[in-house]
């Protein structure tokens, strides 16, 4: 494991010791010019509400999306807003923001927001209200108010490298399972590799089944992969809390490990924030492009059949439905790649109302699975996706985040339904076209 | 001086310049602030995405349509009746003519402007209600939401009574009402008249260049 830099150990230690002031300190630092715009836009139409899956089954008008930058946009408008120097000396600037104030608003930058960012598309000024929200989590984290569960992870992140502490012991175990499952070796650590596999927690301890049928994806396709014995796990626990610097120094172990080996190609694994951090954050955060690209799971499947180089056979006949991931879809921008493999794969696959970059998030992104206290909402946000899928009629759900996907299993579990929940990938394995038969030449007897 | 020429006069003036300067100041103080950057390697333009997001936020998405029905349809009956009768108003074309461009168009007729000007206060109206009734609105509604709506429904108002230009203190009382507007323009949520190409336009830009249509 690399050595963890100071000031990511820094930021685990502001929960001890709460201060409002290094929060409202954090608030500011990330208002850039985009995001001064963004803050200074609403107009209070509460149109964001009628979006957000939390207020649509609770209607309780505190998880209005705007709403929730409250402290921060007080924050900007007392101390960066263009005329805030005026407004002070005319007492007609917003009043300080307080530690008990940041304390209720733990609840609602946390635990009831998913940052699925749904709440955009209804926005008629367009704020990127989820991404404000992922901001103004940099506030709470280094003022000591983001939710205990978040620090404990990054800490076991950092020590670990895994947020739910998977070591490479556990992933070579499984490894080792897979390739006795499918008599496939998995490249582990082969420089050159065209492809770096990497994983999130979620996918080795509870959907291990996953590396194996990569192993015969690739095998099938003729890619060359390997997955890393350091650098191996993709959950950014920093993005999701909202510490560049706990996010920059997880980022950093992959990339190493990239570099490494000398991929050309980094995989983003079936786990959506870790999209959102390694494809689209992740050059930010550590102030440099990277040299390799990074792809998405399903961009490369979807990718390898337009090749002709994934050939599957038969169908599956159940009627099939798709949970889009909010990180992989709406906001990573792959909403046509997943159902061109399901149209692959099955023959009964059906839409859910709301479908693409406008459908319900599970209720468990952005952190929100791990933070126990919000168990409650989160179980009841299930309302809204389980509409949609009852809708459908559907006998199973595919999606293609692990995380979704245990969120998804327990909420259906504790909703009392029966309904699997499939991985993506897992799926097209299934129904890869046989290997030919190796024919021997005829000898002479 | 007359009243009249004071307040179509100096104060006039003084409101115009507090209202262009204390805007552009607002927009070059926030355009002032350092731009993110962007490292990671783009799948589309960002040039695209916020044109594109300029335009598409002006309507309603279609999985919205249903529950933002009346928030919509109160909104564009007011801003509709609002920029038809203030850049089509008769009175206003003179007013525009003589004291800030220097030429004109034509205007709509006199049933016109009324018809418009009685549908904007429809749509104000509405929006005022919701205001006051939908628990969201009160939640994060503040005095700022108040002032501008009363400020706009005041102009509105001494606008009706100056139309009939029977008393010289019913176009006191609307210049006065306009200049007040202006002075707090730049100062308030009112900017949102402004401030929408920007958000609109920056978030399209963000998402844009990651091959997203939001």
């Amino acid at each position: 494991m690399s050595a963890v830099p100071d000031s990511a150990r820094a930021v685990l230690k502001a929960a001890e010791a709460p201060d409002s002031r290094k929060a409202v300190a954090g608030f500011l630092a990330q208002v850039t010019r985009d995001a001064a715009f963004q803050l200074e836009a609403c107009v209070h139409c509460g149109q964001c509400a009628d979006a957000c899956h939390f207020y649509l089954v609770t209607r309780d008008p505190r998880y209005t999306p705007i709403h929730k930058l409250r402290p921060m946009v007080k924050a900007y408008q007392r101390e960066r807003a263009p005329f805030s120097a005026l407004k002070k000396r005319l007492g007609l600037a917003p009043p300080e923001v307080t530690a008990e104030e940041l304390t209720e608003w733990s609840e609602l930058l946390y635990d009831s927001c998913n940052l699925c960012g749904r709440c955009t598309l209804v926005c008629p000024m367009g704020i990127d209200i989820a991404g404000m929200v992922r901001r103004a989590r940099e506030g709470m984290v280094a003022g000591g108010f983001a939710p205990a569960d978040l620090y404990q992870a990054a800490q076991r992140a950092l020590d670990t490298g895994s947020p739910i502490g998977v070591g490479w012991p556990a992933l070579r175990r499984q490894i080792e399972l897979q390739e006795q499952e499918t008599g496939l070796k998995v490249p582990v650590d082969v420089e050159g590799a065209d492809y770096l596999v990497v994983l999130s927690s979620m996918e080795i301890i509870g959907f291990a089944e996953i590396i194996g049928a990569l192993a015969r994806i690739f095998h099938h396709a003729g890619v060359s992969w390997t997955l890393p014995s350091s650098g191996f796990e993709a959950t950014n626990i920093g993005v999701q809390m909202g510490s560049r610097d706990v996010a920059a120094a997880l980022l950093e172990r992959i990339v190493a490990a990239a570099e490494r080996l000398k991929v050309k190609y980094v995989i983003s694994p079936e786990c959506g924030h870790a999209y959102s951090a390694l494809r689209w954050e992740g050059p930010n955060l550590l102030g440099r492009p990277y040299p390799f690209k990074v792809v998405q799971i399903v961009e490369l499947l979807d990718q390898l059949a337009k090749e002709g180089r994934l050939r599957t056979r038969g169908k599956d006949t159940r009627r099939l439905t798709f949970h889009d991931p909010c990180q992989i879809v709406r906001r990573g921008g792959l909403p046509q790649a997943p159902r061109r493999l399901m149209n692959q794969v099955s023959g009964g696959f059906v839409e859910m109302p709301d479908r693409g970059v406008a459908n319900f998030c599970c209720g468990g992104g952005g952190g929100v699975s791990a933070i126990h206290r919000a168990e409650k909402l989160r179980f009841s946000a299930f309302e809204c996706k389980k509409r949609q899928v009852e809708a459908t009629g559907a006998e199973a759900l595919v999606t293609t985040c692990a995380n979704c996907r245990n969120v998804l299993e327990e909420a259906i579990e504790q909703d009392g339904m029966s309904l699997p929940v499939l991985g993506l990938t897992e799926l097209v394995a299934q129904y890869l076209e046989p290997d030919p038969v190796q024919v021997l030449p005829a000898t002479n007897a | 001086m007359t009243v009249l020429g004071l307040v179509e006069g100096p104060l006039w003036y003084t409101a115009a310049t507090v209202f262009v300067v204390g805007a552009l100041w607002r927009i070059g103080g926030m355009l002032a602030l350092p731009a993110r950057v962007e490292l990671s390697e783009p799948r589309a333009s960002a040039t695209a995405g916020a044109v594109r997001s300029i335009l598409q936020h002006s309507l309603p998405r279609p999985a919205f349509v249903r529950q933002t029905a009346f928030h919509v349809v109160a909104g564009y009956l007011f801003h509709l009746g609002l920029f038809a009768f203030l850049l089509f108003g008769a009175p206003h074309i003179a007013f525009i003519k003589e004291r800030i461009l220097g030429f004109g168009w034509a205007p709509m007729p006199r049933w016109a402007f009324i018809v418009t000007a009685e549908i904007a206060f429809l749509g104000l109206a509405l929006l005022w209600l919701r205001r006051l009734l939908d628990p969201v609105l009160v939640r994060i509604s503040d005095a700022d939401d108040r002032a501008g709506l009363w400020l706009t429904c005041l102009v509105m108002l001494t606008g009706c009574f100056a139309l009939q230009e029977t008393d010289e203190s019913l176009r006191i009382l609307h210049m006065l009402s306009v200049e007040a507007w202006l002075v707090y323009f730049p100062f308030s949520r009112l900017m949102h008249a402004v401030l929408f190409l920007f958000s609109r336009g920056y978030t399209g830009a963000a998402y844009g260049r990651r091959g997203i249509a939001l």
